[in-house]
């Protein structure tokens, strides 16, 4: 074990003083905004295609819409998030003629793709409200998309929470393949330092250990919104 | 006011609904009877088009809401509905439930008025519209002895409450109608009265009002007319004395043998 104290001394030499650290810190920065812009958009996309789903379906355009929203979850849930990277960064952009950072790139691959997953839980999460809160809201003369703003799609939120959490969680997890189009993220930023030391058996350690805090502030923060949601709920 | 003609209304290929014509006049309280699977709900549910009718119109108004091209939103807001199970919107507080509606309806004719505004009429802020929601439904509130529960959340009244501010909220949008759907089915027994005793001072205030109950007794009381339904049919309509006291058509006679 001596040897592991020889380890942590070279990196700590590689992290402070060759300036590691402020790798590390954009990495960190790259993936906090990877995963929460991602998630944005996410909810955004996701919200949007599950109320198309829930629409009732005796005429054309809604049944259109939701053909369309079925292919696009098909097609995000159906292939892995890495070959979407890649498509859209090597493939689709460049047909298109645009050049876009790497991370720009992620961040709308990530919220692309979390919006198909997150349009299944928000369609599960609307089922859960009991069907009569859309009939009040109709009834008093609401129409549909005022009902489900104001009514509908806060108690599906709160029904929700919990999985979006993971949703979140899983997000900030899998950023790290987005070295695979070149983005600087805390993988990404750990890795240099192990090839700049020869040594990978530390950074990795580090890498995992900044992973975990991560996560455990976001159940923390995801519990006490599922708190304040809860209001409602309890009895006073 | 409301004028039923013809209306039938079919879930695949059960007719639940066969060929019903009434005409209900302001001020009129009209109580639907009859036994469960007769329609009765169905037809109600109908008169503000929560089931849209398979055929038959309803004139409400002088305008035919059944028709698909009519913007049901706004007469909605002129028919007042109270449902079984309340429906009372559980993430709002209790004033927030009541204001909900007409603070949306203020705003957006402010919006057009603002586009075009011939009499001049002052526009309000936001803010004005709040705060005169806000004291309409404080007083709707007071109204039914309910005012301290008002910033608190549904789940924390019981049944007969929910179902108080449940008519005061429908009461918020001065409709000219309100359709009751059995509303004191889901309650406890000791706090039917509350309910209906709210009911009775409505009907006395010259509300027009449809229920479909199975409070004989309250039919009786309150009722100008009482509408008897079965098998998606109207069998028999009459004054409560006469209703109760001299029915003719055989299954109603049954019925009330069983009822009373």
């Amino acid at each position: 074990m001596n040897n592991f104290g020889l380890k942590i001394e070279r990196f700590i030499e590689i992290f402070i003083d060759n300036g590691g650290y402020k790798e590390v810190l954009t990495g960190l920065q790259n993936t906090l905004k990877i995963a929460i812009i991602g998630l944005a958009i996410g909810i955004i996309i996701g919200t949007l295609i599950a109320v198309v789903r829930v629409l009732p379906k005796y005429r054309f355009f809604p049944r259109f819409l939701n053909g369309i929203c079925s292919f696009y979850v098909a097609f995000f849930r159906g292939t892995p998030i890495v070959v979407q990277l890649l498509l859209s960064y090597y493939v689709a952009l460049p047909l298109m003629g645009i050049n876009l950072p790497s991370v720009t790139v992620a961040i709308v691959v990530f919220g692309l793709n979390s919006g198909a997953y997150i349009s299944e839980i928000m369609r599960g999460g609307i089922m859960s409200v009991d069907g009569g809160q859309m009939e009040g809201g109709r009834a008093m003369g609401l129409p549909f998309s005022k009902t489900m703003i104001s009514i509908v799609i806060p108690q599906a939120i709160k029904n929700i929470l919990p999985t979006l959490g993971n949703e979140f969680i899983t997000l900030i997890k899998e950023t790290s393949v987005v070295s695979f189009v070149g983005a600087l993220d805390l993988y990404v930023a750990f890795n240099r330092i192990g090839s700049n030391s020869y040594e990978f058996m530390v950074p990795y350690l580090v890498m995992a250990l900044i992973y975990i805090v991560l996560v455990i502030i976001i159940t923390g923060l995801v519990k006490l919104m599922e708190r304040s949601l809860g209001k409602s709920d309890r009895r006073r | 006011m409301i004028d039923v003609v013809n209306l039938k209304k079919s879930f695949g290929d059960l007719d639940v609904l066969k060929d019903i014509s009434i005409s209900i006049n302001k001020g009129e309280k009209v109580v639907v009877v009859g036994p469960s699977g007769s329609g009765k709900s169905t037809f109600l549910r109908c008169l503000n088009c929560m089931e849209d009718p398979t055929s038959g119109s309803i004139i409400f108004n002088g305008v035919d809401i059944a028709d698909m091209n009519v913007d049901i939103n706004i007469h909605r807001q002129k028919m007042g509905m109270v449902f079984q199970h309340f429906n009372l919107f559980n993430n709002k507080t209790v004033v927030q439930n009541i204001m909900l509606a007409p603070v949306y309806v203020e705003k957006k004719r402010m919006r057009k008025l603002k586009r075009k505004n011939p009499n001049g009429e002052a526009i309000k802020s936001t803010a004005q519209i709040k705060q005169e929601a806000h004291d309409q439904a404080m007083k709707l509130l007071e109204r039914i002895g309910l005012q301290d529960k008002a910033d608190c959340y549904p789940s924390s009244l019981s049944g007969g409450q929910k179902q108080r501010v449940a008519i005061v909220r429908s009461l918020a949008m001065n409709p000219d109608v309100i359709l009751f759907d059995e509303p004191t089915s889901a309650l406890d027994p000791e706090m039917v009265g509350e309910v209906l005793e709210l009911m009775k001072e409505l009907a006395d205030s010259g509300m027009t009002m449809v229920v479909v109950t199975h409070e004989m007794g309250f039919a009786r009381e309150i009722a100008t007319r009482v509408l008897f339904m079965d098998e998606g049919k109207i069998l028999e309509q009459a004054p409560p004395e006469e209703f109760f006291t001299n029915p003719k058509h055989p299954r109603l006679k049954d019925f009330l043998s069983k009822v009373l």
